[in-house]
């Protein structure tokens, strides 16, 4: 065994990984649209904060993050802070009020408690346009592992990837998903953590990455690891590891903008739909939050020693040397050299003139620990994490987009009449639908998608987090306010994304942002905006009727949640 | 103003408290240690960490963690108490 190579390695770990998902989805299906929306509404705390974390960690938290961090230094700290603090915001402020408002989707809460069918239909499109810029690059993340490790072609992977979560996606619903992202969630986090402790002992001779990477170097030379970094990085040209480039005011929105939209994220607020109480619906958001921070806290532990590594290597080495990852990697053309001064060797400097090699952020996760020279089986465990983080996070947006036809669109909108069974095959048919959709995307992904996933957070804080919370928290808030908000908070953000992202309207360059803010960090101010707005238009209009004033008077209170349920 | 009633506004002004204090630690660890006064807390060290450094990629989400910890065990309490809890 223990001269098994990469490629059969890989092949038995994804293989028994989809073996056990697809095993798990059989012994799972969905018997009922109960079943299909909130997996029967028993799923236990701990349960669902193990499938909220892996239905949260995408692609680009297990394969993407710690390269971004790696690059960017202290500024990654945004992604760090913004894709955690957002659950405080959830577990305080949406998740138990929520449940026991008891509905199946995000755009039902948003259509009953502002008494409009309006409201709903925007929920709906605000609640599609997040979720399918999300799934689309989730596709890509598989298809991208499947090349580099399994050695196929980007689009059969994209299309065996669209399988696997067909089958277990529409077989199951969120029942099925829920299940298999429990399995996810561990596969995810051994893959993501073994490579992690190995590096960590091998630099600093401490197993715990978080303590490591606060450590000195296992070189004798008793400097600490941060420091050698800091170091490095400024001999070459680059901002020093620990210091950041952004201004104060970008960095400030952009993790405002990462916090609020990861609480309003519909694929994220209805995991907590499925459990049984308010109490149990708290707890869920603290396992979730406790799950998702070891590998959160882990990642940027893995940035610093995969940069430290890497600049150890490559930098002024000869080309003709180097080991054969860096070959494998430039195969897929994710690295790229060019010898410039034509000497033979890596020039690595910040300098675009002179620098000679660009790398591709999402390398620094997958091809660390065969630059760590780690044993064949680490190296193919972190393939199979990679694969569990994108099918996890894109079975449970599948969820949100189908549950957002068959329910609010077909059942309460256009066809209240549909039979249990006939909403259970919309259901089905709708997952259907967008995993091809999706798997569209995957194959052919428009150029924008990578900068959009990051913006859906922005639509996000933009559209639903002002309408749910001030739905619950205050009483007087009316449909005419809520939906000038929505649509403003969300045109906003869409306006600012397409003029300073995609150049339409007389494009614009960084000098011209306002108030110094990127796009990514223009969330913040979009649901700003929306609370304004609604608050103002709320003024001026006729207050919500008194039944909807007793529903937010029950949401309050925690006891009786009773079963979620359509109607 | 029925029992129940009186119950249920005495809760929620409590709730409002426990959401104000932990909101605001959040608020300080996250914006306030790890953005605003991350460059003079940087003087401080921790073993290889500088400080202001530190509460951006680690202390925050520790904190955090344990926020939402604290919020469910008040609450479990704050149910108890006013008879809310199932």
């Amino acid at each position: 065994m223990s001269n098994m190579d990469v490629q059969t390695w890989t092949y038995l770990l994804v293989g028994l990984s989809f073996a056990l998902y697809i095993g798990i989805a059989i012994w799972s299906r969905a018997g009922s649209t109960r079943d299909f929306y909130v997996a029967g509404g028993g799923v236990s705390p701990l349960a669902n904060g193990m499938a909220t974390a892996a239905d949260w960690m995408s692609a680009a938290s297990f394969i993407s993050m710690a390269g971004i961090i790696a690059f960017a230094g202290y500024d990654g700290s945004v992604y760090l802070m913004g894709w955690t603090g957002g659950y405080v915001l959830l577990a305080l402020l949406l998740a138990p009020y929520l449940r026991k408002f008891g509905k199946y989707t995000v755009p039902d809460f948003i259509g009953d408690r502002y008494y409009s069918k309006t409201a709903r239909i925007v929920a709906v499109i605000c609640a599609l346009i997040v979720s399918f810029t999300y799934v689309a690059g989730q596709m890509r993340g598989v298809g991208v592992v499947f090349s580099r490790f399994l050695e196929v072609d980007i689009n059969t992977g994209v299309i065996i990837g669209m399988f696997i979560v067909l089958f277990y996606a529409v077989l199951g619903g969120m029942k099925g998903i829920t299940y298999t992202q429990v399995a996810q969630y561990c596969v995810l986090i051994f893959a993501f953590m073994v490579p992690a402790i190995f590096i960590s002992i091998q630099m600093t001779g401490n197993p715990i990455p978080q303590i490591g990477m606060g450590s000195t170097l296992d070189d004798g030379s008793g400097t600490y690891l941060l420091d050698k970094l800091d170091g490095l990085s400024t001999e070459l040209g680059f901002a020093a590891y620990t210091e950041g480039q952004k201004s104060l005011v970008d960095v400030f929105a952009i993790t405002l903008a990462l916090m609020v939209g990861t609480a309003g994220l519909p694929h994220v607020i209805v995991r907590f739909f499925t459990v049984k109480r308010v109490k149990d619906a708290r707890k869920s958001a603290g396992w979730a939050l406790l799950l998702i921070a070891i590998l959160y806290t882990t990642a940027p532990a893995v940035a610093v020693f995969a940069k430290t590594n890497l600049l150890k290597t490559v930098s002024d080495q000869a080309y003709a040397e180097m080991p054969g990852w860096f070959k494998n990697w430039e195969n897929t053309g994710l690295l790229t050299f060019d010898d410039k001064n034509a000497d033979g060797r890596i020039q690595y400097l910040a300098d675009d003139e002179t620098n000679e090699l660009i790398i591709d952020n999402d390398i620094m996760v997958l091809a660390n620990p065969e630059i760590a020279q780690l044993p064949a089986w680490v190296i193919a465990l972190v393939a199979a994490g990679g694969l569990a983080a994108a099918l996890s996070t894109a079975a449970g947006l599948l969820l949100v987009i189908s549950s957002s036809v068959s329910h609010d669109l077909i059942k309460k909108t256009f066809r209240p009449d549909i039979s249990e069974k006939g909403e259970l095959w919309a259901a089905r048919i709708s997952a259907t639908v967008a995993v091809i959709i999706a798997g569209y995307f995957g194959i052919n992904p428009p150029g924008f998608v990578a900068a959009v996933v990051a913006l859906a957070f922005g639509l996000a804080a933009a559209s639903f987090f002002p309408a749910i919370v001030l739905g619950i928290f205050y009483k007087k808030m009316n449909k005419e306010g809520a939906i000038a908000g929505m649509v403003v908070g969300i045109a906003s953000m869409l306006l600012y994304m397409m003029k300073f992202k995609f150049d339409m309207f007389g494009g614009g360059t960084p000098e011209d942002w306002w108030f110094d803010i990127s796009p990514e960090g223009f969330g913040t101010v979009a649901m700003l905006l929306n609370f304004i707005v609604s608050v103002t238009v709320m003024q001026f209009t006729p207050e919500p009727p008194a039944d909807v004033q007793d529903i937010v008077e029950d949401i309050r209170i925690p006891n009786g949640a009773g079963e979620a349920s359509g109607h | 103003m029925s029992e129940k009633q009186k119950h249920a506004t005495a809760y929620w002004r409590e709730n409002i408290r426990y959401l104000v204090v932990l909101l605001s630690i959040w608020f300080a660890v996250s914006y306030g240690a790890g953005i605003l006064f991350k460059d003079a807390l940087d003087s401080i060290r921790l073993g290889g960490f500088k400080l202001g450094f530190w509460f951006a990629q680690q202390g925050s989400i520790y904190v955090f963690v344990i926020l939402i910890f604290v919020y469910i065990r008040l609450m479990n309490t704050l149910d108890k108490k006013y008879g809310f809890d199932e």
